[in-house]
């Protein structure tokens, strides 16, 4: 969050400097700088507040106040199990119309978390699996994985507005020709510096969108295992993990943007199943088969240990 | 002159630090020991509705539903304080478990019974409780252990005189019997 704040002070603060030395309209104060700079930090308390309204409002969630069904029920008690067992406060509960199995986690922490699974999660999984995913979701929230993935999940729309915006700007005010004519004068470090600058917008969007991938990789291990810290039942989560992948129709009702948010990358990409920098770098979630690989490793490690009594 | 400041401000930092994190979590093993307090409680409130409901559908079986009632005042009654606490509850709590257990049981054999839509909803309901129960134990457990391990290790084991730290105790399964109880799976399948 920080970083990305202090991505836009450059953006800023750069430009001035680049105008100023270029004498291109002189102004004594920064202003390019100094609105940026408000700019972004604007957008990051905006996104950090409204996020998980939005990020429901946009999967047509609506929440389990008084479970209706059997099912519904359950799932209200498993979610209440799994915040026991991970301490923190029961969460809220939403439903997905949308038969694609799939569950994710938003919110701003352990005392305002939301958590949303789809009617199609609820079909196919029993009342173990389910634990699971949950306990995996529930991980998210402990970790504050969920603040920080919310939040970037509005600030990748945000980067996008704004390079838009002074990409039009640059084109119909100042002239580009002009600076790039004095920067002789100034020396190849202001040319340095002015590529280095345009170079930064251009990359502005990827930059914060790697970083969303980046993030959320590391962070999915973490919460499978935290899942099976909470149910001390590995081999479940595995077991959903498998169902999820068969299903693998693309959950409709979860758009692009959130897809970082989700126990399994809601686009089914391809990217998901392989392995190599590409997947590494593109993809939202690791390859399902090293998640449930690990999982069922942890599984028979426990088994081992108690074999002494089960044998 | 200088490093020596400085390295005393920085055991004192530590210090500090060290104090807080071993408060912080005598304060957390005792919040955890509390939630499994309400989640039994949970549990007492919820069997007089379960023996209601089951009483008109079986009216075979009474043992079975006496031992539960039984086990169940049995559990409340238990209102002890003090180091020997945890024992006391546990043994009422495991009986109660036991008799619950042989209830479920006795409610599977039947199917007629499990087709009544209050017993499958109390069933979940019922599972749902145990597993609250056991999660509320684990979790208790897991701080404990965390608090236990970090006023002995060294060198947080310095400062844990002056925080009144003292290894707490786990909840554990004491029967051997219990522990071999299985797990009723109930999930309305």
């Amino acid at each position: 969050m920080i970083g990305f704040v202090l991505f836009f002070v450059w953006l800023g603060f750069g430009g001035d400097y680049v105008w100023a030395v270029a004498g291109e309209g002189r102004h004594a104060f920064p202003w390019l700088g100094v609105i940026l700079t408000l700019v972004a930090i604007i957008t990051v308390r905006h996104a950090y507040k409204t996020g998980p309204e939005k990020v429901l409002w946009a999967t047509g969630a609506h929440e389990i106040i008084d479970a209706q069904t059997d099912s519904e029920r359950q799932l209200v008690n498993v979610v209440e199990e799994m915040s026991i067992a991970a301490g923190v406060p029961r969460p809220r509960i939403w439903l997905v119309p949308d038969d694609d199995p799939n569950a994710f986690a938003t919110g701003h922490g352990p005392a305002d978390a939301h958590i949303a699974v789809t009617r199609g999660l609820l079909r196919i999984c029993d009342r173990d699996e389910l634990q699971g995913v949950i306990g995996h979701e529930l991980g998210h929230v402990k970790n504050l994985d969920v603040r920080l993935m919310t939040t970037l999940a509005a600030l990748v729309g945000a980067v996008l507005l704004v390079r838009d915006g002074m990409g039009r700007m640059m084109r119909g005010g100042v002239p580009l020709r002009g600076s790039t004519r004095k920067s002789k004068d100034g020396g190849p470090l202001l040319a340095a510096l002015l590529v280095l600058w345009i170079l930064s917008w251009l990359i502005a969007p990827l930059v914060t969108q790697l970083l969303a991938f980046a993030v959320s990789r590391r962070r999915e291990y973490l919460a499978d295992t935290m899942s099976a810290q909470f149910t001390r039942n590995p081999l479940a989560l595995a077991r959903a993990l498998e169902k999820i992948e068969g299903a693998a129709a693309p959950t409709m009702s979860i758009k692009r943007g959130t897809g970082h948010l989700c126990i399994a990358d809601p686009l089914g990409r391809r990217f998901t199943n392989r392995e190599g920098w590409l997947a590494d770098t593109f993809a939202t979630h690791p390859p399902m088969g090293m998640r449930i690989s690990r999982l069922k490793g942890m599984g028979y490690a426990q088994l081992k240990k108690e074999g002494g009594l089960v044998g | 002159m200088w490093v020596l400041l400085i390295v005393l401000v920085i055991a004192g930092l530590w210090v500090v630090g060290a104090y807080n994190g071993l408060i912080s979590l005598k304060n957390q093993t005792v919040n955890a020991f509390k939630q499994i307090d309400v989640q039994l409680k949970r549990r007492h409130d919820l069997i007089p509705n379960l023996v209601n409901a089951a009483k008109g559908a079986m009216n075979f079986e009474r043992s079975t539903l006496e031992a539960v009632i039984q086990a169940r005042n049995q559990a409340v009654k238990v209102n002890a304080s003090g180091p020997e606490a945890m024992k006391e509850i546990g043994q009422a709590e495991n009986a109660l478990t036991g008799a619950l257990t042989r209830f479920m049981a006795v409610v599977e054999r039947y199917p007629d019974l499990k087709a009544t839509g209050n017993i499958s909803q109390l069933q979940e309901e019922l599972s749902s409780t145990e597993n609250r129960i056991a999660f509320a134990r684990q979790l208790y457990n897991d701080t404990a252990t965390q608090y236990n391990t970090k006023q002995q290790q060294f060198p947080t084991t310095l400062v844990a005189g002056m925080a009144h730290a003292t290894p707490t105790e786990l909840w554990e399964i004491e029967a051997p019997a219990e522990r071999a109880v299985p797990q009723v799976d109930l999930s309305g399948r």
